[in-house]
Order: C-alpha cells, then structure tokens, then sequence
C-alpha cells in the first residue's frame, strides 16, 4: 500500500498564477462553411455516391449529345441487317444482279452425288439439286437454322416434288448470312415421309448488287466497284432490332424519352407537393386538415391503376408519343408523398425558436416562408427529389413493357424492353441494352439519393 | 381499439367511394363512346341503344345508378366479352392473382427478415457486402427483366437434367407458382432488406439488449427475444404499401409467365377499352388494398401496444 501524498508536494504557489491572455483567443482558424459547402464536402467523401454522379452526367451527355454524335435516325430500317448481334459481320461481296435460273450446274459444283449445291450459296439465292432415288414416290424439302438430329426437326417445308427423278431448286426465301440446314425427304407412295433423307448444311455468304450499294451510299460514290469486290454495310455499334434499327440511335432516342420522364416529372410533382404541403403546414388548422385529408385519399388511388387509366383517358391518337399523358398522369398522382413529408417538416420548423425570434423582429408570413422554412427543408425536398427519379423511371418503363406506356415509334427503354423480351432466346442484345440501361440509371439515382440523405440531413442518416 | 377500429373502416370506406367516383369521372372523359363503331349505324338506332343503356341521362343520374348498382355489388356486363359479368370475371380471375401475391409477400416478408437481419449481424464482413450488393440490385432491375432472366434460367436449367423441374409458364400446381411468387417478391423483399437492416442496426446498439447481454443471456435468445422481435416492427408498417405494390406489380409477372390472373386481364381490357372491366377491375383493386392497408394498420395496433396508446 502506497502512502498518500499531500497536496503540498504536487502543487506550489506558482500553479496559481494567471496565465498570460493570449489575443487570438477567439479567432477562427478556419473559414466557416456554409450548410451547402459541409453537405458537399461529406458528399465527395462518398465515394459510391460521386461514382454515381458522374454516371448520371454520362447518361445525361448520353442522352443529349449522344445523337447530335451518332447522327443516325433511330427510325431508320436497315433491311439488310436486322437482329443483328453487336461486332456482327458486315462485309458484302458484290454480285451481279439476280437472274433466273434454269439448273444448269456451275462447272466447279459438278460431280457428288445426293443433295448437294449447284452454285455458290450466298444471300441472294441458294440452289440446290438432287439425284433420283429408286423407289421413291417423291420428295420434299426442308429448311431449318439447326442440324436435323435425332428428333428429325426437318424446319420449314419449302417444296414438294411428285416425281422421283433428279430435281433441281431455288431457295431466295429470306435469306441471311447464316448457315442453313436443307434437308430432302423421301416420301412414299401414299404421301407420308420415309426414314431415308439426306441433310446438308449450307453455309450462305451475304452478297450486295452494286445498284444496291449505290442506292444505300455503302461506298463513296467515285469509287470504282466491280463485281467480287467486297463491301461494308453500315456500321451499329451496338446492333440492331427486329426491325433493323440501330440500336445505339434507339438508346439514346429512349434515354431522351427515359430521362426526360424520369427528372421533368419528379422535380414537377416534388414541386406541386412542396407548394401543397407548405400550405397546408403553414396556414394549418381547419385548412390543413382538408387539405391532408384530401391527399389521403390520393395516396389511397391504386397508382399503377390509376397511371393506365389515365393513359386511357388522354387517348393517344395517332403520331403522338404518348409522353406528356404520362407526365400529367404521373404528376397527377405522385405529389402527396413530398406533400405529407414538407408538412410534417414546416410543422416541426414552425415550433423552433428563431421562427418566434424572426416573428418577434416583425418578419412578415412571406419573409419567413422564403428565408427559413424552404431553405431549412431544402435539403429532404432534395433528398426527395433524388429518390423519386428512379421510381419514375421505373414506372415510366413498366407503363411502356405492358404496352400502355409510349406509343411505337417512340423508342422507351421501358417499350425497347418490351420489344425485345420476344426475342430473348435468339436475339438476346434487344432486351439486355434497354434493360441494362434502366437499372444503371435507377442504381445511380439510388445510390446518389442515399449519399445525399447522408451528407444532407444528419437525422436521416442510415446506419451504414 | 374498437373506436380506431371503426374510425379506420369508416375512413376507408369514404376511400373506396373516392376511387369510384374518381374512376367514374376518369372513363367518362375518354374519347368516344361503346356505342361507336358498328354497333349504331345511324341517329336513331344509336338513340334507341343510348336509351336502353341509359347513356342518355344526365351525368348526376348515371352516376347515381352507378353508385347503386356498386353498392349492390354489381360492376355491370362486358363489353367485349359476349355475355359476361364483370363479377364473373372477377370472381374468376381475382384468386389466382391474390394466390400468387400472397405467396409473393410472404416470400418478400420473410426473406426481407432473414436476409436484413443477418446483414446487421454480420456487419461490414463477407456476407453483409454480398446480400447488400444483391440488395441494390434487387432495387434496380426491374421486375420484367427478372422475370424473363427467370424464366431463360428455369429453360436452361430443365435443358441441362433433362426434365421438367419446375414449369415455365403457365397457372394450376404449386410448382407453376414458386418461381412467378419468387420474381414478384424480389423486389420488395429487397427494399424490406434494407430496410431491416437499419433497424436492426438501430437496435443492437440500444440499451436493453446491452441489459440483456450483461445478464448473460444466450446471444440466440437476445436475438430471437430482444433484437427481432423490435426490429420486425417497422417492417410490418410498410407491409401495407408493399401488399399493394406486389398486387399491381403482378401484371407484369403475370403476362411474362401467361397467369390467368386479373392483372393481366385488366391490361387486356384497357387494349380493348372494355369500360365496365377496367372500371370494376380498378374500383375492385383500389377496395382490397384499402381494406389490406387498414388490416395491416390494425395488426401494428396489436403487435405494438405503443401504436394503440397514441
């Protein structure tokens, strides 16, 4: 055990003496900063939330420099490329005109035996010829884009001959630069199929007249084509639809439609919401109980219900897009949430202090609307605003996947979705853009809205 | 109790007269009528026709009838459809679609618990940065694609054994339903994740669960008895909202999978302007949820006797 020591031993005369008054006491070392400044600096600090910013400058850049960059009309058909994959094959080999044929063989195709080609193959005609078979009553021929296997899936029925002779056949049924499987079926005497049949897979090269390199500008006017030269066929970065339109042209026609919905009518319904709602919590009373009762029952309205039926009842006729129906009806409906949250906030500010000081000093309604109850709810108003862009962006893309959104022309990420969810299983580019487009836009409004909530509003900050 | 219980009922039927008087308003401002097209050829017939339906009366009197004809429970004959009450419709629609929301909601409430409430525990480790992520892209991918992305995997996985696994669309058996209920409950159970999460948070960090650790109680009993309990709370709350969003949120799932359920029926009616459908539909729809958000209202009350003494 240790002895306790006295105070004498620790402390002298000297400890008491007033220390010497320094003039900087009271100066600020650093430069105030304002709520805004704090907001942003705890804003860059996020880094998930900057990330994200700057996607949504891309998109918006997307969006409106896209086309002025890539100068292609999103309604623009491209016949000779549809459904094609990004990084498809564009090359064509220039050919002479078609003419008809009459089963003469080309010297380098002579000799073989069964089915087999009696030209080259290529996107203009692919012909074919067979020798006879003894014993059968007659054929008929198949076209598919898969090998015939077990299942004998034969495809498309293209041609029946009665006779069992050596026969010849055109194909031109819409052909594309892929390789097809035609099969010849014997067939018996009462017309039914026979397991004999004989499969041959024909590999088609695309080909071009040079009149249609003319007529679609492929190469530069001057320049002197010949036949068996090769050509490019325009150029879809990301491919195109099912209709043979640019996919690149069509995003960005569809990020325009996407993002102008998706922020027009937000910060529209934000700022019905937050006129309605400060109303209602600054003048309350009676009227703010009609008022909120009356948004109860809005809230109440089935929205996507009511977001068809409204589409319904604007009728989009003919040549209309469609998109100023949904932002009325969006707006229309949406508000009562930011109303319901800038009342309950102009409530809450209207029993602080300082709006009682700035009553005090005279402050008229106006002064302390303006001065103090809209800048202090700024910041959830904001918050709001973020968080409401993806929810339109996403309604905006439901509404158009079930056909009651934009009509079709206009291209929507939501309708380009729609297309291409029929496609999936060949064409899987049609839904993946449109859709990979929608989710990175609501996940970086998702994720900016929760940085802003963080770094605006230290009540609402999540536990993260 | 009883008193908020009524107070609630009466409100929400006054909600329900609101969404059928705003329904009504709604369709008749759409341009044109049933009557055009073929079925009245010229001033008389259309006369005649307007008379039999009562179209000719004035706006307040149809109204009226309307309003009669809703409190007797009936929402009127098809347009479209030769011979079929819209009750019918309803009546054999409406289940499969209730059938298939449920399911959702159950899977959306329960896998929102699980997932949120294990994300809290494992807090800033492996599993919590692997359900967050998967958290934010349940919020950002919108149901149609997973609906499709769900229905390209169950092809490919019934490719790959061989046998049927589970159906790809289509309505009857159990099996047709799980992955439909899946799909449409992804992303609210995403959303009740999140939201999970942050209570739980919120609670771990209170002073009666450090009480009860300082007893020396089990952590599993903390957990079941002290942490989930308080933190389910604010989940049921937004149960209401998420039934609602899962019900319209059906229709999408519905046409993808091809469910015979009321979502898709109602799109179909809206494509055809079946105005008594779409008006039956929308009034039918806007009372179930209200009536759902007012039981779920009433179910809080129970669970947190703290709501009750407001």
């Amino acid at each position: 055990m240790t002895t306790p020591v006295s105070h004498s031993q620790i402390l002298n005369s000297a400890d008491f003496a007033p220390i010497t008054q320094r003039a900087d006491v009271h100066a600020i070392s650093r430069p105030s900063q304002s709520y805004w400044q704090d907001a942003w600096a705890r804003l860059k600090k996020n880094r998930r939330a900057i990330v994200s910013l700057w996607l949504i400058v891309g998109l918006l850049a997307f969006a409106l420099l896209g086309p002025w960059l890539w100068q292609i009309d999103p309604a623009r058909q491209d016949i000779d490329q549809i459904s094609q994959a990004p990084g498809a094959d564009r090359s064509a080999t220039i050919v002479a005109p078609y003419a008809p044929w009459d089963g003469t063989v080309a010297a380098e195709f002579a000799g073989g035996s069964g089915l087999r080609l009696a030209m080259a193959a290529n996107s203009q005609a692919v012909r074919l010829h067979w020798d006879a078979v003894p014993g059968a009553a007659g054929f008929r021929l198949y076209r598919n884009i898969f090998a015939a296997d077990d299942e004998m899936a034969f495809g498309l029925p293209i041609a029946d001959f009665p006779t069992p002779a050596a026969g010849y056949y055109e194909d031109r049924l819409d052909l594309r630069p892929d390789t097809y499987y035609y099969t010849l079926a014997v067939q018996a005497a009462d017309g039914t199929l026979t397991a004999n049949y004989q499969t041959l897979a024909v590999p088609v090269n695309r080909v071009i007249t040079l009149d249609e390199v003319r007529e679609r500008e492929l190469a530069p006017a001057e320049a002197a084509l010949d036949i068996g030269d090769e050509v490019h066929l325009a150029l879809h970065p990301l491919g195109t639809d099912y209709l043979g339109r640019d996919m690149l042209a069509r995003l960005m026609a569809g990020a325009q439609v996407s993002l102008f919905i998706g922020i027009i009518a937000p910060f529209l319904y934000v700022l019905l919401g937050v006129a309605y709602g400060a109303t209602a919590g600054f003048v309350g009373g009676r009227v703010d109980q009609l008022l909120m009762r009356f948004a109860d029952f809005v809230v109440a309205l089935p929205f996507l219900l009511f977001m068809i039926l409204f589409q319904v009842v604007f009728g989009i006729g003919p040549g209309e897009s469609g998109i100023v129906p949904m932002l009325i009806a969006l707006v229309v409906l949406a508000w009562p949430a930011t109303a319901r949250l800038v009342r309950g906030q102009i409530l809450q500010i209207r029993q602080e202090a300082y709006i009682s000081a700035s009553r005090l000093l005279g402050a008229r309604s106006s002064y302390l609307v303006w001065r103090h109850m809209i800048p202090n709810t700024m910041g959830v108003i904001l918050v709001t605003l973020t968080f409401a862009v993806p929810s339109a962006i996403f309604t905006e893309a439901f509404l158009s996947f079930i056909g009651m959104g934009v009509a079709p022309p206009t291209a929507s990420w939501g309708s380009m979705s729609n297309e291409g969810l029929a496609r999936m299983l060949t064409h899987p580019h049609e839904l993946i853009f449109p859709s990979l487009f929608i989710s990175i836009t609501v996940l970086a409004f998702n994720l900016l809205g929760d940085g802003l909530r963080d770094a605006l509003d230290a009540r609402m900050r999540s536990f993260e | 109790m009883w008193k908020y219980t009524l107070k609630r009922l009466i409100q929400g039927i006054i909600t329900v007269w609101f969404i059928a008087t705003a329904t009504f308003l709604a369709m008749h401002n759409v341009p044109g009528d049933p009557l055009s097209g073929q079925r009245a050829t010229n001033a008389a017939i259309r006369a005649n026709l307007e008379a039999k339906y009562g179209l000719d009366k004035p706006l307040t009197e149809q109204y009226f009838i309307y309003i009669g004809n809703l409190l007797q429970g009936d929402f009127g004959i098809s347009f479209t459809q030769q011979n079929r009450q819209v009750n019918d419709i309803i009546r054999e629609h409406f289940p499969v679609s209730a059938t298939l929301g449920i399911l959702a909601v159950i899977f959306a409430a329960l896998g929102g618990v699980l997932w949120g409430a294990l994300t809290a525990l494992y807090r800033n480790r492996l599993p919590d940065t692997i359900i967050m992520f998967l958290v934010i892209l349940g919020i950002s991918v919108p149901s149609f694609v997973f609906a499709a992305l769900g229905q390209l995997t169950l092809v490919n996985l019934n490719a790959l054994f061989g046998i049927s696994l589970l159906p790809v669309a289509g309505w009857g058996t159990v099996s047709h339903m799980l992955l439909p209920a899946l799909v449409l409950g992804m992303g609210t159970m995403a959303y009740l994740t999140r939201l999970m999460r942050s209570s739980m948070l919120e609670i771990i960090h209170s002073d009666y669960v450090r009480t009860a650790k300082a007893k020396g109680l089990p952590a599993a009993r903390i957990f079941t008895r002290h942490q989930l309990r308080n933190a389910i709370l604010p989940v049921i709350t937004v149960l209401g909202p998420a039934i609602a969003a899962i019900t319209t949120g059906g229709f999408v799932v519905e046409l993808v999978f091809a469910i015979p359920g009321l979502g898709r029926y109602f799109v179909q009616a809206v494509q055809q302007l079946d105005y008594t459908v779409i008006m039956g539909t929308t009034v039918f729809y806007g009372a179930f949820l209200v009536f759902m958000v007012i039981v779920v209202d009433l179910l809080y009350g129970w669970i947190d006797p703290r709501v009750r003494l407001q």
